[in-house]
């Protein structure tokens, strides 16, 4: 699009430098530039639109166009700190303009209640950094309102009654009930539970410049070609442009936070498309790289003043990592479903969502959703049932039978926080920039697998109510590839125990702010894409409120 | 080898996925694969073989001819598959020659061994290569390593297995076979928009009416 944009100069100090366009940088990029700020936001990836997104599935199945490259990028993972780090694919996320916003699922699930007083509901849990949140549901509330009518999210208010307080309807019914829906509605009804229509981060309804969604099939890990897909992309990145002071400059792989005598922060360190290192000025640093580049970023930055990494004198810059638990059944039934026709998911329940620790066995709570969510190549080599032949005849006709009747049976649930979960960087392997790897550690409690079994056994019983001709689960195991980045700068009032502030302000830096997944303080339970830009919308007052009172650099 | 049923390598391969990584970096070669491919399948006898002598293009056609028969639908042959992979070894899998070059002879030379007569693998009885097939294909499922992607198919056979279903399911629209004959096999549509109702189960479907709430106990 790039409408209007103005052309800063890397020597023009402007307001605001904001690293990363996905959930959360292009939420802080439109509600910081409509305030009057000069913004620049640094966006590793390309700046695609939707003539790029085709239906093509070898493109997103190779390309890696849309999100970061194995090559380019490597990681190294290991289960626990004791242990060595291999080099293995460990984490997706978008790196285009945009984020991972435009290659999402697009489930938008509010956070309830709970999840940001649970700590003190049921007490601590020995060995994890379970602990409350310091602002409360009400506090977000009416930024999870604006992300619904401002970004556009399709649902049904009052529908399920597990359903938090809201201030306002959503702004466009739910999309169509998809096969998968109807099958999973009726079972869930049969056992007594309480279905409801998914609240998803795509238009039922045409919006000025964006279509209404048209069911191409083509949704998860794919950029919608019609806007009609809710990412940053879409709705904030193009309402920024529109200001006339925000300047998206993609290309721009920021690697180090630039600090004055005084500790403070005077700008980005980047590497532009030709690998030329640049710096641009700003009077203040929102970093929104998502819950592993942010971290990285700020260990990255480490110096004389910062030895541990920028803002991380608590230590805990990266740590508390979170990926939500889960598990998938697959059914198959009698008759074709067609349910590669449209978007994943359109029905999902969460009589689960909150669960007694001392009735189940185990801290955790959940949603269960239905869907499909698989392209042709991905179902013929991951979608048949366990013992399938995966040549000859009888793989032909069980794809052939199979491809149209199955649907999936997902279950999204808690991660506890653990101090040794996280990302790091790697002291061996560098990318193609020559710097350090991000390395995951990650080890699930287990009480993250005793709910995602937990959560798959009811999974089961609606295929089983639903009557599907054959029913199996993936196995529950330990998570060793990340896609939900949560927790690893975590908001707190204690610089001991948190890395930013209520304000995302970092405890150290004082005209540094984060903003992503890397905020949460507990993971929700799973689509935590929604909370992540409730969190940004709020963030902007804040810190529009910090700059207008001078006291970002006070 | 049967199908794995790995969670994560159901993820990775449904999105971001084993097929991908597989196919990493050269998306811009595959798609002229696939176009090269299609026109050697819509004009089938002017086509030069970029990469296999005609004799093993033969084999090869044969070996994804037992991946995806033909039967009373179209299989790997009807969709050209053999092009695909003949375009694929000079382009984007080029890492893959050595696999196809040593993994060819040796198919062969077990074709020998288990039926002494045949030296061809295209020579031999469906139920024949099937067994060759099998034999290659216990080895392949002992070698796995299964809670790790592979960046790319690692016997022979896998190779071939894993390009076969790839060529074989390529949207058509963006490269896959002309005729879209993988997609009409799994009755995959080929519209671009779709509106509901999309099957048998929500045909009939009346809309989402609220429930009696449950009383059941949560637990």
């Amino acid at each position: 699009m790039n409408v209007e944009q103005p052309k800063y100069k890397t020597s023009d100090q402007v307001d605001f430098v904001v690293v990363g366009s996905g959930a959360a940088g292009g939420i802080l990029a439109k509600e910081l530039s409509e305030n009057g700020f000069r913004v620049v936001v640094l966006e590793q990836g390309p700046y695609l639109t939707e003539a790029d997104f085709t239906h093509n599935e070898i493109k997103i199945l190779n390309e890696d166009l849309l999100t970061n490259h194995p090559k380019l990028q490597p990681n190294t993972f290991r289960k626990t700190p004791d242990q060595t780090a291999q080099p293995q694919r460990a984490l997706v996320y978008g790196r285009l303009v945009g984020g991972t916003s435009v290659h999402f699922t697009a489930n938008f699930w509010r956070l309830h209640e709970i999840d940001f007083v649970e700590r003190t509901k049921i007490g601590p849990i020995a060995g994890t950094g379970f602990t409350d949140w310091p602002i409360t549901y009400a506090d977000l509330e009416p930024y999870y309102t604006k992300v619904e009518w401002e970004i556009g999210v399709s649902g049904l208010a009052g529908a399920s009654p597990f359903d938090p307080p809201r201030s306002k309807p959503y702004p466009m019914p739910p999309l169509p009930t998809k096969g998968s829906g109807v099958i999973f509605e009726q079972a869930a009804r049969k056992l007594g539970w309480n279905p409801f229509p998914a609240p998803m981060a795509i238009l039922s309804q045409p919006r000025p410049g964006r279509s209404a969604c048209i069911n191409c099939g083509f949704c998860l890990a794919f950029g919608c070609e019609v806007g009609a897909k809710s990412s940053s992309l879409a709705s904030a990145i193009r309402v920024a442009e529109k200001t006339g002071r925000c300047e998206i400059r993609p290309n721009s792989y920021v690697h180090r936070i630039e600090l004055d005598a005084n500790g403070r922060a005077t700008g980005a360190v980047y590497f532009d498309a030709q690998r030329n290192v640049q710096l641009q000025k700003a009077k203040a640093v929102v970093i929104s790289a998502n819950g592993a580049e942010t971290p990285r970023l700020l260990l990255l930055s480490a110096n004389k003043q910062f030895p541990n990494g920028l803002a991380n004198s608590s230590g805990l810059v990266g740590k508390y990592l979170m990926l939500n638990s889960g598990a998938v059944s697959v059914g198959v039934f009698d008759q074709p479903l067609n349910d590669y026709k449209g978007f994943a998911v359109s029905r999902i329940l969460h009589d689960f969502y909150e669960m007694d620790p001392h009735k189940v066995g185990f801290y955790g709570g959940g949603g269960i959703d239905a869907r499909f969510d698989v392209t042709p190549i991905g179902f013929a080599n991951g979608g048949l049932p366990p013992g399938t032949p995966t040549w000859g005849k009888e793989f032909k006709h069980t794809l052939a039978h199979n491809f149209t009747r199955s649907m999936e049976v997902m279950s999204h649930g808690t991660s506890l926080s653990l101090e040794s979960n996280s990302f790091s960087l790697d002291p061996e392997l560098k990318d193609a920039w020559g710097l350090p790897a991000l390395r995951l550690t990650y080890k699930d409690h287990p009480d993250d697998l005793k709910l995602a079994a937990w959560l798959n056994a009811r999974a089961l019983e609606i295929l089983d109510a639903a009557g599907a001709q054959k029913k199996w689960s993936f196995p529950i195991e330990e998570q060793q590839f990340a896609v939900h980045l949560l927790g690893t700068c975590r908001m707190g009032n204690d610089p001991k125990t948190s890395v930013i502030n209520a304000d995302h302000r970092t405890h150290d830096v004082k005209n540094l702010f984060l903003c992503d997944g890397s905020s949460l303080v507990t993971s929700g339970r799973g689509q935590p894409t929604m909370t992540i830009e409730a969190l940004a919308f709020r963030a902007a007052d804040r810190i529009r409120d910090l700059a207008k009172r001078g006291e970002i650099n006070a | 080898m049967t199908i794995d049923n790995n969670r994560r390598n159901f993820l990775v391969r449904s999105c971001s996925s084993l097929t991908a990584l597989w196919v990493s970096a050269h998306w811009p070669a595959l798609l002229s694969a696939a176009s090269h491919a299609r026109s050697a399948a819509q004009s089938p006898g002017t086509t030069k073989l970029e990469f296999f002598t005609p004799d093993q293009a033969k084999e090869i056609d044969a070996i994804t001819s037992r991946i995806i028969p033909t039967d009373e639908t179209p299989g790997a042959h009807e969709a050209g598959v053999v092009y695909f992979i003949d375009r694929a070894l000079t382009t984007f899998a080029i890492d893959n020659q050595k696999i196809y070059r040593e993994g060819l002879p040796e198919m062969q030379a077990r074709t020998h061994e288990l039926f002494s007569a045949l030296d061809q693998f295209s020579a031999a009885t469906p139920e024949q290569q099937d067994e060759v097939l099998h034999s290659f294909d216990e080895q392949t499922a002992g070698a796995r390593r299964p809670y790790r992607p592979r960046a790319a198919a690692q016997s022979f056979f896998d190779t071939v297995r894993l390009h076969t279903v790839v060529a074989f399911l390529l949207d058509p629209d963006a490269g896959g076979d002309p005729n879209g004959i993988g997609w009409k096999v799994i009755d995959r549509e080929r519209q671009h928009m779709f509106r509901p109702p999309f099957g048998y189960y929500d045909q009939n479907y009346p809309g989402w009416q609220p429930g009696s709430a449950s009383d059941k106990a949560k637990p």
